[in-house]
């Protein structure tokens, strides 16, 4: 069964068109499964989110929560954003900017008793690499109030 | 001095890449007669683009100059250098920022154009010009970005006291090697996007037009596959995460060019051999580099933040857009417009090698749109006030199961006949590969491989199967009269084949233990013994460390391995040095964590059993591209020494 000659490049290009959108279909698909969003612990008061789901939680690391357990490479800690509180837990080595009163990203998902398991920490590394998140996050220790450059932009547009 | 040197070199290529443009641009269009009288237009912009690539290195080596000199009346050494660095990193950290990495790029770009200008023989006078012009085309507006919003040779007025360091994740001798390599790879693809212009520009689409640009892209396609390896590795023991792809976007920067060029790679060979898929050549020629300019607009830009991602500038960003917009944009129109010009090739049956590599160009191209859009998907979220990020579940999802068919048709490919061949035939060839990929399950079945991911069983399975269909080409041969590029292709086809095998194995047999434990205890994890002896500090050249010594034992045999925590004053950070411990069978790599407060250390052991594998097959990959290299042009080169003896004796 040989291709007609004006037909082949017909075809083969219809089955270039259908490829291109059999990609795009199947990375949409993925993408709704598959994306982390990113909440800060508001949003996950507010919106809930389901156990189990990968998200990223971003804020800062409340004075005093950090605990280290037994074996010596898990810790419990909170993390805010002003508004609300969650409880996390980690373990691994945590990055050497993972400190108290400090921002963090943390990828993982919350286990069925509301505690967010991270399964990695991402912590301002310095003013040249840090989680695009945080950029131009501030915390005041002091009123536990945070502020960010781009709310405060949001804010004033509004 | 030496800076504004270097500054005065940057201006002149950039007038020598306007010159060339026009003087290419202007002579075509003038009429096709002055070009056909034995290329005297050829031999008019030829020089230009030679000194353009000699210029623009001048300006290059002067910033390295001023790199070694630690000179901090420059901006852009002050920034990111030291007086106090080892030299290596002084040397390798010219390339270490955003302003000399764009002028490594447009160095790249000059030598590259200075090279089609003096080594290629084969393509015909019109187009040679018109390629050349292309490449002055695109050069310039990179020119034009260095100059106007990065110039590397800056003045600080008044000079800094001292530098301010480069990142410590960098100082790494990685960082001398990894860079150049890629970007050798990621802007050598620029010379196929000059071929496609020229191609379309003067009509000239055929076999032998394939068989002039085949070995350009096949060197800036090994480089790139060497950088990527390069880059690969050095990820892996740097950041101490015990990962070889993470999946960044910096990463998927690198690889979908990579996914473009093996397309084309095979695509032209395709013209090359047989005439046919001119058009879909012609445009993955086009993607190629548009892939790498995309790359290098994620990066520049500031709008990813990453360990490359050098500096946040809003105006760059625009202008590198701006450059993406007018080349990919330009290209595409050209390409909708001469289209029709563009006479169709040689046909072939769907049972043929051509079909398989439509196949494999195909699945290629899937991938490469999986990973774009994966990584363009959070940017355009944001723009919509969301911030999500799209991570390795969502690419090993899609691209695991994509690449194990592809790889099927790998195999298949090299053992099926050009234009024609039969369904029965082919099966009968498959036969052996597809027996010894259902033996590999068997075995790992019994094994154990219900403990493992379906991906890595039949990742395992099918790097089997892909090891001896890889091969077979062979079988039946003489093998001294096989032709090298044969054998190239056998040696790239098994390197996927041994590549997969190293990540499937990865990800089935890793175990990894974490502990925290005081000098003087012991750990068993995965039949090694580790004996942790103690823990000290010791002083480098730019940083200072706590090390620990641990003695692992294993079989016999007894070693002494140090992983670090590492201090650096200029910037302040800490970075963690893993030891690694390289068996033939796999790596035994160890962290050294923090310190707690009871005294005990914090250490992350994994063993990863045929880890390796993953960077020598890479590395067989990039030796196949070169072995065919050689064996493609080695009669082309022979017969030009041959010339030029011939032209000696009558001299």
């Amino acid at each position: 069964m040989a291709m007609k000659s004006k037909h082949q490049r017909l075809v083969l290009a219809v089955i270039a068109i259908i490829a291109v959108i059999g990609a795009g279909l199947l990375a949409a698909s993925a993408l709704k499964d598959e994306a982390a969003y990113f909440y800060a612990p508001n949003d996950v008061k507010v919106k809930g989110v389901e156990p189990g789901k990968a998200i990223r939680l971003g804020g800062m690391v409340v004075g005093g929560s950090i605990k280290k357990q037994a074996d010596g490479v898990t810790i419990a800690f909170d993390v805010t954003d002003g508004k609300a509180t969650v409880p996390a837990r980690f373990t691994g080595i945590a990055p050497d900017l993972f400190k108290e009163n400090s921002g963090v990203v943390a990828e993982g998902s919350f286990d069925d008793k509301g505690v967010f398991i991270a399964n990695n920490l991402l912590a301002k590394h310095d003013e040249r690499y840090m989680p695009r998140e945080l950029e131009g996050l501030e915390y005041n220790a002091t009123t536990h109030q945070m502020s960010s450059e781009r709310q405060m932009k949001a804010e004033q547009q509004q | 001095m030496i800076a504004e040197l270097g500054l005065a070199a940057l201006w002149m290529s950039a007038a020598l890449a306007a010159l060339q443009l026009v003087l290419a641009g202007g002579g075509l269009w003038s009429g096709k007669k002055a070009v056909a009288e034995k290329g005297a237009l050829l031999s008019g912009v030829r020089p230009v683009a030679v000194a353009q690539g000699a210029l623009v290195t001048l300006s290059f080596l002067c910033l390295l100059l001023l790199f070694l000199r630690s000179d901090m009346s420059v901006a852009l050494v002050a920034l990111n250098s030291h007086s106090a660095k080892p030299l290596l990193y002084k040397f390798a950290g010219t390339w270490g920022n955003h302003e000399g990495s764009m002028l490594l790029w447009v160095m790249v770009m000059g030598l590259a154009g200075a090279a089609v200008a003096l080594f290629e023989r084969a393509l015909r006078h019109d187009t040679h010009v018109a390629t050349l012009g292309a490449q002055a085309a695109i050069s310039l507006g990179f020119y034009a970005f260095l100059l106007f919003s990065s110039n590397p040779f800056a003045r600080l007025n008044p000079a800094a006291p001292d530098g301010q360091g480069l990142n410590p994740l960098l100082q790494d001798p990685g960082l001398a090697f990894h860079p150049p390599t890629l970007y050798i790879g990621y802007v050598g693809l620029s010379v196929a996007f000059s071929f496609a212009v020229g191609a379309l520009l003067t009509r000239n689409v055929d076999a032998v037009f394939a068989r002039a640009m085949r070995p350009w892209v096949l060197a800036a396609w090994v480089m790139l596959t060497i950088g990527i390896v390069a880059g690969s590795y050095w990820a892996y023991y740097e950041l101490g995460w015990g990962g070889w792809w993470f999946w960044d976007p910096v990463e998927n920067a690198s690889l979908m060019p990579w996914l473009a060029a093996t397309a084309l790679l095979h695509s032209v060979t395709v013209l090359a051999t047989r005439d046919a898929l001119r058009a879909w050549t012609i445009m993955l020629a086009v993607i190629a580099f548009s892939m790498s300019m995309v790359g290098t607009f994620l990066v520049r830009s500031g709008i990813l933040t990453s360990v490359h991602a050098f500096a946040v500038d809003p105006q760059r960003g625009s202008f590198i857009l701006a450059l993406l917009l007018i080349y990919i944009g330009g290209a595409l129109a050209l390409f909708g417009a001469r289209v029709g010009t563009v006479r169709e090739g040689s046909q072939f049956e769907p049972m043929s090698r051509e079909s398989l590599l439509v196949i494999n160009n195909l699945l290629l191209t899937v991938i490469l749109g999986v990973v774009l859009i994966g990584t363009l998907y959070p940017l355009m979220t944001e723009a919509f006030g969301h911030q999500v990020s799209v991570g390795p579940p969502y690419f090993d999802r899609i691209t695991g199961p994509l690449a194990l068919i592809m790889m099927l048709a790998m195999v298949a490919g090299p053992l099926t006949r050009w234009r024609k061949d039969k369904v029965g035939v082919v099966a009968g060839r498959l036969l052996w590969p597809l027996l010894i990929m259902i033996a590999t399950g068997a075995v790992l079945f019994v094994l154990g491989g219900e403990r493992m991911s379906i991906l890595s069983f039949l990742g395992l399975m099918v790097a089997g199967g892909v090891a001896l269909g890889s091969i077979a080409p062979l079988f039946k041969r003489n093998l001294r009269r096989t032709p090298l590029f044969v054998w190239g292709m056998v040696v790239a086809h098994l390197g996927c084949a041994v590549s997969l095998a190293g990540m499937a194995a990865d990800s089935a047999f890793t175990s990894e233990k974490l502990i925290a434990m005081a000098p003087g205890e012991k750990v068993e994890t995965a039949g090694w013994k580790l004996h942790f002896d103690k823990v000290g500090p010791i002083a480098g050249d730019n940083w200072s460390a706590m090390q620990a010594d641990m003695t692992v034992r294993r079989g016999g045999s007894v070693d002494i391995i140090h992983p670090q925590s590492r201090f650096f004053s200029n910037p302040p950070t800490t970075t963690s040095e893993a030891a690694l411990l390289t068996r033939w069978n796999g790596q035994l790599y160890v962290v050294l964590g923090e310190q707690l407060d009871d005294g005990r250390w914090q250490m992350r052991i994994w063993w990863k059993p045929f880890v390796t594998l993953i960077w020598y097959g890479g590395l067989m990959i990039a030796l196949g591209g070169v072995l065919t290299l050689i064996g493609r042009e080695r009669r082309g080169w022979a017969l030009k020494l041959r010339k030029s003896h011939a032209q000696e004796e009558w001299a």
